[in-house]
């Protein structure tokens, strides 16, 4: 598919690659953000990454939609292409009944046991598609097939902070309340967004995630360490 | 006691706000700041403050604030809000125009009039701590502005500063035309083409009227529902202040401050900038209707509404006091007699 910029009025251009949930495309949406953060272009507010395209803010007092055309083109097509810093995270996860309330309804649907359920589940590598829906909200894929459900019939008025949650053929974590339609499957203790960090979300999108099982005992304890601010999960740097 | 203006009543929805957290959106974090930017940067420039200084956003039923401090000069700008001084006899200062209060004195902001928001400025801005390089408070995610949410009754504002500086109050002779008719200009797109030839005529045709079902995240708009060609389900993407996202029920919301940074419906069009403070002073029940134009006109308005506002900000000329008698500043300043002051 041609690149296609779309406008959003005068302040924002989008750049789409796609129209679906698919690493290639990702990967060019995330190399175009490296770039234009790296080119530092007039006029340019920031960009946000999604799953398909690049949306580019822009101050219309300083650049025009026709220029900052130009200057996206000019910056993809350059030969030098920037490093992307990109992390793995592993996210401790208890999927034990109390912090799983939608284990059960999940194996039935998809005809699995809770623990392969959760084999599957921490069996796969996840890639950070992007960060929306409320702060520090991640998007991840792909999970496995056999886990792949439609969202919730009845979406929840009030998920609680932490929920691990499957979707379609995605995977997220709710960093704080919120309503929500994904089936909950886990909880992580961790925090994953904190607005008095120096980053405040913990995940950049192209960073990869596994999850790892714990119990409801080391669960407390790392939760404590967290409210603290004394726990950090494990992350080690990936070369791109 | 450090000086702060001590909120007595907090009024229906009053939030710390400024010209928005930019630089986050990529991680999920609304851009937030206010509703209305044109009244919020002439408040500031009324009282001398930096246009992105921290204001109070005041939106439908204005807060009563008591004083603490010697003096303050505050600024109001929006509808038809003015400084109301309280007391045994309550009597208006005026609007869009700095006003200056001494210490104790209770004031509230009058009825706002045909403006769903106004903006309080104080000389010296309001002593709250920067949450990721901006003071707007985003209510939803618990943080910016005052402890993250609307004030509340016996709150303590802090003030930077403890005086008010010696100079002659400033406002503006004529409020400026109300613009609840205006027509809202919009750029179609991103995503035209998922809605039939039917509702993209409609949505230039038709009147909207704001819903009550609006706060300062989106708008819904009452009126003629716009159907989508096939499917109303799109992959996630970015989303600016103004889009008109029509979710599968056909009713357009339009995204304001607080929206999220992406979403999965599909946006039919985008409100140019320069509209985004008209749209955003409107109030529930009023109407909307929209004329589409092209992205290279939306930047020639921009650039125009820029120009009508430095042209506001340069009609802004030093007031006659506001009828408070202070005999002894008279005396000092010699304008008035022992003799004429007899004759009173």
């Amino acid at each position: 598919m041609a690149v296609k910029f779309l406008p959003s009025a005068d302040s924002a251009v989008i750049v789409e690659f796609g129209d679906r949930i698919d690493r290639a495309v990702s990967d060019q949406v995330l190399g175009l953000a490296a770039r234009m953060r790296a080119s530092e272009i007039a006029g340019v507010i920031e960009v946000v990454p999604t799953f398909r395209s690049l949306m580019v803010h822009y101050d219309p007092l300083r650049t025009s939609a026709k220029e900052l055309v130009g200057a996206i083109e000019r910056v993809s097509t350059s030969e030098t292409a920037p490093d992307r810093k990109r992390r793995l995270w592993r996210v401790p996860v208890c999927y034990e009944r109390d912090f799983a309330p939608d284990l059960e309804s999940v194996a039935q649907e998809t005809k699995l046991t809770p623990d392969e359920v959760i084999a599957l589940h921490t069996g796969t590598r996840y890639h950070v598609y992007m960060i929306g829906f409320v702060p520090g909200f991640p998007y991840m894929g792909d999970l496995a097939e056999a886990l792949v459900l439609p969202r919730r019939a009845d979406p929840r008025v009030r998920v609680p902070p932490g929920s691990v949650a499957i979707a379609t053929t995605l995977t997220a974590i709710y960093p704080l309340e919120s309503p929500g339609g994904w089936h909950l499957i886990g909880t992580t203790p961790i925090r994953l967004f904190d607005v008095h960090a120096s980053q405040p979300a913990l995940f950049a999108p192209g960073d990869a995630v596994e999850f790892e099982p714990i119990d409801a005992v080391t669960f407390a304890t790392i939760q404590t360490a967290t409210e603290r601010r004394a726990y950090r999960p494990a992350s080690t740097e990936l070369s791109a | 006691m450090t000086a702060a203006l001590k909120v007595v009543a907090p009024g229906l929805h009053t939030t710390v706000q400024d010209l928005g957290r930019y630089g986050h959106q990529a991680f999920g974090v609304p851009v937030s700041g206010t509703l209305d930017a044109a009244s919020h940067r002439l408040a500031n420039r009324i009282v001398g403050n930096d246009e992105n200084a921290p204001t109070l956003e005041i939106l439908f039923h204005g807060p009563t604030l008591e004083l603490i401090a010697d003096s303050v000069r505050v600024g109001i700008a929006g509808g038809d809000a003015e400084i109301e001084l309280m007391g045994d006899r309550p009597r208006s200062l005026g609007g869009w125009r700095s006003v200056m209060l001494r210490r104790n004195q209770i004031f509230r902001v009058s009825r706002l009039g045909d403006a769903a928001c106004c903006y309080l400025a104080v000389e010296g801005g309001f002593a709250v701590e920067r949450c990721l390089g901006s003071a707007s408070t985003y209510a939803r995610g618990g943080f910016g502005g005052l402890d993250g949410r609307a004030l509340r009754a016996g709150d303590a504002l802090p003030l930077a500063s403890e005086q008010a500086t010696e100079r002659a109050e400033l406002g503006l002779a004529e409020p400026p035309q109300s613009s609840r008719e205006w027509p809202i200009r919009i750029v179609l797109g991103p995503q035209q083409d998922y809605f039939t030839e039917a509702a993209l005529k409609s949505l230039v045709r038709d009147e909207f009227v704001v819903s009550k079902q609006s706060d300062r995240m989106g708008m819904r708009l009452d009126g003629p529902t716009l159907a989508h060609r096939d499917g109303y389900n799109i992959v996630s993407d970015g989303i600016a202040t103004g889009a008109i996202q029509v979710p599968g029920s056909g009713q357009p919301i339009l995204l304001l401050a607080d929206h999220q940074t992406t979403g999965g419906y599909p946006k039919i069009a985008t409100v140019i900038s320069a509209d985004i403070p008209v749209v955003g002073r409107r109030k529930p029940g009023d109407p909307i209707r929209f004329i589409a134009v092209e992205v290279a006109e939306a930047e020639r308005l921009c650039r125009e509404a820029e120009a009508d506002f430095q042209a506001l900000v340069a009609n802004l000329a030093p007031l006659r006091p506001t009828g408070e008698l202070d005999a002894s500043r008279l005396f000092e300043a010699n304008l008035i007699s022992g003799v004429v002051f007899d004759e009173l």
